[in-house]
């Protein structure tokens, strides 16, 4: 909150200093570094087996229950809910297959701390994208804005909150691993700085062409995420969008730093045309 | 100025049919509403695909769309001094606070944690489009309110209160035009965020002005379609002389409007979907066409100006145009799940669609909306004072 005060200080300022400092850059702010030294993971979808260790682990360090059917028996979701932050899916047709980790990506610049209205989503330098339940009002602006669609609501409580994966970040912050990558027994997912993932990452593409897909997903797309992926087919029949590298939170912030802009031309041009349809009222009356 | 506490008295206008079932569907909307508050949103079709559904779509893009004619009309009488159009002012401004209210309303419904809400006022986020929508929308409400009270103090009489009101009444439209001017275009911002979601005949860069023109133009479409009807349930004379007024200028907004849009279309390349996609293809035209072009055709052409059904028409069209853009937008191609709204989310928007005409109903029996003949000098004076 701090933060976004002294923003709002700045923006003003800009709005009433508008002729004294017109390049005035307040961009800086709405945009982190690349995060090269935050927490990061890599997923490589050559090395999963899809055995759902850190689906479980997930579910066990978050607390979050199980879903039964009508006769209390386990049912497996489909896909992220109000009650899964990651689950394991599997790509199949006739010549290929390839198991898919989803969960939050931590993106460097989140659409959804961005839109959120009461900043309830944040982005931690640590690398974490973590959710401040108390201060939300459940207006889902994050849901669509994610491009991933990841956070998902408790559509069915009536105080509902959302739900998605926190990276973790309180055993992160105790120098422990996500519960995730530390549950999982091929080395398929692991953890580290974004540089190492990076570097990783790159390292097993240039190592085996052949085996992989050539791009890093992740490292770009809409300004680069902490969870990395590397997988021996496109990102697109994993479910992955082909995304621009462009933040959103960039494509919205010019318009909102223009709004004092806006408040204030609009009152000086509304004051003037009032003067000059007003000027000979002294004559009208006398 | 003659008038006192007596001016709240019950005017004498009847009851229709119609006005019985406007109560009977807003009891029901507000009951479902205040259903909704005790079990939450599993009585709506909105899931995680799919998260925002009609009543953010119809009541609060549409509806504050639709109440743009609040400011467009004060800035034309009070800035502009085109005193011919006072008479219209009163109502209008009254629908804009009602639509308002039940934005606000909307929003209580709709939040997931609506006892939240005051949190915008204490957790700031000015990356937020909507953070800014939600502190306009407050201020904005207070302003309509300001604007509306002295038809109030001038019935119960109170002269210095309103001597107060009519003295800031130049800065508090003026701040008015200013708030709108931002909610109206940051309601296109708030889907610029969307870019991999929206259908690419709907999202572009020029989304917030886009915006702001059609609900200009919309607003004074509904402020004729608004004043039409209450001539006719209220018996007053339909003043087309206005009517006829305030259209004479949409054309000019739509043409604006329609040109950018033509040009965006070609520069952005988009034009190639025209071929591709025919169901968004049938949708843009039917609300390019119908929804904009041929309304403002209508409000160029004096004779369909100077006749109450052509007026009526043209303003439905556009309203129409307005409300479909919203929902073409932000629910049927914006990707996510396939979604129908249920049977509460449907009562719900019409019950408060109901209960707006309800509020109009009744602030036009208990309050002097429309000057009497008898007080003449009355709104003489406040006029000149304005
Ligand atoms: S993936 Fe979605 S929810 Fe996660 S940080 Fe990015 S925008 Fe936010
Ligand atoms: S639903 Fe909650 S977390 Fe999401 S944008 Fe709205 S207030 Fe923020
Ligand atoms: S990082 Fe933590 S919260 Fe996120 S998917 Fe892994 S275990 Fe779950």
């Amino acid at each position: 909150m701090e933060v976004n005060r002294r923003d709002f200080l700045k923006i003003a300022g800009a709005g009433i200093g508008t002729l004294v400092l017109p390049s005035l850059d307040v961009k800086a702010a709405a945009i982190p570094g690349n995060l090269e030294n935050a927490h990061a993971m890599l997923y490589d979808a050559t090395k999963c087996v899809g055995c759902r260790a850190c689906q479980v682990a997930c579910k066990k360090r978050a607390g979050l229950p199980y879903v039964m059917d009508e006769n209390q028996l386990y049912e497996m979701p489909t896909d992220l809910n109000g009650d899964t932050w990651t689950i394991i899916k599997l790509y199949q047709d006739t010549e290929t297959y390839s198991y898919v980790k989803k969960q939050c990506m931590h993106c460097v610049a989140p659409a959804c701390a961005s839109v959120c209205p009461v900043a309830a989503l944040e982005k931690t330098p640590e690398g974490p994208v973590v959710y401040h339940s108390y201060k939300c009002i459940g207006c889902r602006y994050c849901m669509t804005a994610c491009p991933f669609d990841v956070p998902k609501y408790e559509w069915d409580e009536t105080n509902p909150i959302i739900q998605k994966c926190d990276f973790c970040a309180d055993l992160q912050a105790a120098g422990q691993q996500p519960a995730c990558s530390a549950a999982c027994p091929t080395g398929a997912l692991i953890s580290g700085t974004r540089a190492e993932m990076l570097a990783i990452a790159h390292q097993r593409l240039a190592d085996h062409p052949d085996q992989y897909f050539n791009h890093v997903y992740g490292e770009y797309e809409v300004g680069g995420t902490s969870m990395l992926y590397i997988a021996g087919i496109s990102y697109e029949k994993l479910g992955y969008p082909t995304l621009k590298n462009q933040p959103i939170p960039d494509i919205t912030w010019p318009y909102m730093k223009a709004v004092p802009f806006v408040f204030f031309g609009m009152a000086g041009a509304m004051s003037a045309i009032y003067y000059w349809t007003h000027r000979n009222k002294e004559e009208e009356e006398g | 100025m003659a008038t006192g506490v007596n001016n709240i008295r019950l005017r004498k206008y009847p009851v229709g049919v119609g006005m019985i079932i406007v109560w009977i569907a807003g009891a029901i909307g507000l009951s479902v509403a205040a259903y909704r508050w005790i079990v939450g949103l599993r009585i709506t079709n909105m899931s995680d695909n799919r998260p925002w559904g009609i009543w953010i779509s119809f009541d609060m893009m549409s509806g504050i769309g639709l109440a743009a004619g609040a400011f467009s009309i004060a800035a034309i009488v009070y800035i502009f001094n085109i005193k011919k159009l006072y008479p219209i002012v009163r109502p209008t401004i009254l629908t804009g606070f009602i639509s308002y209210i039940l934005a606000a309303l909307t929003l209580l419904a709709d939040l997931g944690l609506p006892q939240n809400i005051w949190h915008l006022i204490i957790y700031w986020n000015i990356h937020s489009p909507l953070f800014e929508i939600g502190w306009c929308v407050m201020v904005y409400t207070t302003v309509l309110l300001l604007e509306f009270s002295p038809v109030v103090l001038e019935a119960l009489g109170w002269k210095a209160p309103l001597k107060l009101i009519q003295s800031i009444t130049i800065p508090l439209v003026i701040l008015g035009i200013s708030l709108s001017t931002m909610h109206q275009s940051t309601l296109g911002t708030m889907l610029l965020a969307m870019p991999y979601r929206i259908h690419p005949f709907w999202y572009s860069p020029l989304m917030p002005v886009y915006f702001f023109l059609t609900a200009i133009a919309a607003g004074m479409a509904m402020t004729v379609f608004e004043s039409y009807h209450s001539a006719r349930t209220y018996q007053q004379k339909f003043e087309i002389g206005i009517a006829s007024k305030i259209t004479s200028w949409i054309p000019y907004v739509l043409g604006l409007y329609l040109v950018i849009k033509v040009v965006d279309v070609i520069v952005s390349g988009t034009y190639i979907y025209l071929i591709q996609d025919p169901w968004p293809t049938f949708m843009f035209l039917i609300e390019i066409m119908g929804g904009a072009l041929i309304p403002a055709l209508m409000f160029a052409d004096k004779r369909v100006r100077s006749n109450p059904s052509g007026l009526v028409w043209a303003s439905f069209l556009l309203m129409g145009g307005l409300i479909l853009n919203r929902f073409n937008s932000t629910l049927v191609f914006m990707n996510g799940d396939f979604y129908f709204p249920s049977a509460a989310e449907i009562a719900v928007s019409i019950g408060l669609t109901c209960l707006g005409i309800i509020m109009f109903d009744a602030a036009i029996r208990f309050l002097p909306m429309y000057p009497n003949p008898r007080e003449k000098q009355a709104s003489k004076s406040l006029e000149n004072a304005a």
